[in-house]
């Protein structure tokens, strides 16, 4: 198997350029090693979107990026602070710093879109109901939901819900947004919509995007670098154009939608 | 299987089961202690009384009636080979307020609101909307399960309360109203036999039930498995485990409490 060719370009970036920097992570769940040393930064201000096969760890990384998971060992670095060794307080002080877009939006059902959109500062600020308002309806505004407010979730289509899951992580105006599939399950109209939503989000609140996503090449057009894992570790990592142009045969199998044997295998274990 | 692969297995099984217990109890430990930890939201406490509490009262009176007019009628069936008719408010009383109101208002607590419960908080595990809280650095345990061990706490002795009232008068309905006992030794009786202690092991019990019912239910509907069954053997899981503990501990509670 050839080793990747475009890998850890940014490994050894500069800490004031990356938002976060992963270091020689591993975790493993009973047998399996699901993470297995993979090292990778996420330049700030930047679309950076991790594809690869199902079972190559994407989900578990971003798990750990958003402190779900720990880790077995190594580092991640989230805006300067080491996380993985922090206590509760420490781990909700840098989670404040970041939203998250859930595969299924994770929207909370029993509450109307501005309640769901509204929870993050109702919770944990002390603005008041006018300011709280008016931060819901711009973000609502940003998003094309003006005029949901009152809607339940169960009441929107998938690619709403998708937007309205996006305001609610938008709202309390965080610095990192990470996204898990946003576009599972939408058809190809509404992935592109959403695609175009994301890319504009991203710059008109100035984030730091990480993305997990299936949709390759199309999210590859939103995107501004890509890590591609396979079996727990990068493989390839490096602008878009870099990772296109390279020669690496797992990458060329992935996109044309072929795996191996033992790919199979994992994804049908995974 | 070799004899020493037989072991390994049931020492695996005994220690999952170990971690799990483990689990459990520390689950119960942690909702009890994020309910004296700030932010204190007393609105979520609200709702889920109302939820638990007055939204399962219907059905507790209907139950706590029948089983008093149940127990008129048995009783003063019973009563009469005796020549104790005047006793049915007596034995209707410390049946219900001793053993049956706790058991039966925390059985159908369990199914109504405990079943509920557990699949609502299944569903929110898998869909992710437990993990969203969390990335909202907000508590799960704190926000969602402490609110229902309290509610349970609050709820479970003051509809034990209402059972046991309501199951009086139905046997009063029918023992005294249909059957024929005599009116005034109805509630006379009651009066005289009646002691503090046999109301306190009621409410001792309706206590220690609510506990217990929104224990096994939020944690199963909390950690329940994502994929398609979850919600449904969560919430199986969860109003069979909550039943056979009341039973269990009603046991253990009436030989210390007696």
């Amino acid at each position: 198997m050839s080793e990747p060719e475009t890998s850890a370009k940014a490994v050894n970036g500069n800490a004031d350029a990356n938002a976060i920097e992963v270091r020689d992570l591993r975790r493993r769940f009973g047998h399996q090693q699901v993470l297995d040393g993979v090292t990778l930064d996420f330049p700030a201000g930047q679309i950076t979107t991790i594809v690869g096969p199902s079972g190559s760890g994407k989900t578990v990384l971003l798990k750990h990026l958003n402190l779900l998971l720990r880790p077995d060992s190594g580092t991640i670095v989230i805006d300067r602070i080491e996380v993985t060794k922090l206590g509760a307080r420490g781990i909700d002080a840098v989670r404040e710093k970041f939203g998250m877009l859930f595969q299924a939006g994770a929207l909370f059902d029993s509450m109307p879109i501005f309640d769901n959109v509204a929870f993050p500062l109702v919770e944990k600020t002390r603005l008041s109901r006018d300011e709280i308002a008016k931060q819901v309806r711009e973000t609502l505004r940003a998003v094309g939901l003006e005029g949901m407010e009152n809607k339940f979730p169960s009441q929107l289509s998938g690619g709403m819900q998708k937007r309205a899951a996006l305001a609610r992580a938008l709202v309390h105006r965080p610095k990192i947004l990470m996204l898990d599939e946003p576009t599972k399950g939408l058809d190809p109209s509404r992935t592109g919509a959403i695609h175009e939503l994301i890319r504009r989000t991203q710059k008109n609140f100035e984030l730091t995007a990480v993305m997990v996503s299936h949709d390759v090449p199309a999210v590859f057009e939103v995107s501004d670098r890509v890590a591609f894992l396979h079996q727990g570790k990068t493989r390839l990592n490096g602008t878009v154009a870099e990772v296109m142009a390279a020669n690496d045969e797992v990458f060329k199998r992935f996109l044309a939608g072929k795996a191996s044997g033992e790919e199979n295998e994992t994804a049908l274990a995974g | 299987m070799s004899i020493v692969e037989m072991i390994e297995r049931l020492g695996a099984l005994v220690l999952d089961g170990i971690l799990q217990l483990g689990q459990f109890v520390m689950f119960l430990l942690g909702a009890v202690f994020y309910m004296f930890v700030p932010p204190f939201k007393p609105r979520l406490w609200i709702r889920q009384i109302r939820t638990i509490g007055a939204d399962s009262l219907f059905l507790i009176i209907l139950i706590g009636g029948f089983t008093g007019m149940v127990l008129g009628l048995q009783g003063y069936n019973t009563l009469r080979r005796f020549g104790s008719e005047g006793a049915l408010g007596a034995v209707v009383a410390l049946v219900l307020v001793r053993e049956l109101g706790p058991v039966l208002a925390a059985l159908m607590i369990a199914a109504r609101a405990g079943s509920a419960m557990a699949a609502v908080l299944g569903s929110m595990q898998s869909t992710e909307q437990i993990d969203a809280l969390t990335v909202l650095a907000i508590n799960p345990v704190q926000y969602l399960v402490s609110p229902r061990v309290l509610a349970g706490v609050v709820s479970f002795p003051l509809l034990t309360s209402i059972f046991d009232v309501i199951g009086i008068w139905g046997g009063y309905m029918i023992g005294v109203g249909l059957m024929g006992a005599p009116s005034g030794a109805y509630f006379n009786r009651i009066a005289a036999t009646m002691t503090g202690h046999d109301i306190a092991t009621g409410l001792y019990k309706a206590l220690v039930f609510g506990v217990i019912v929104m224990w096994v239910c939020c944690y199963k509907g909390y950690h329940a498995e994502r994929m398609a069954t979850g919600v449904s053997r969560a919430t199986t899981e969860a109003v069979v485990l909550s039943s056979v503990l009341i039973l269990a501990w009603d046991y253990f509670l009436t030989s210390i409490l007696l």
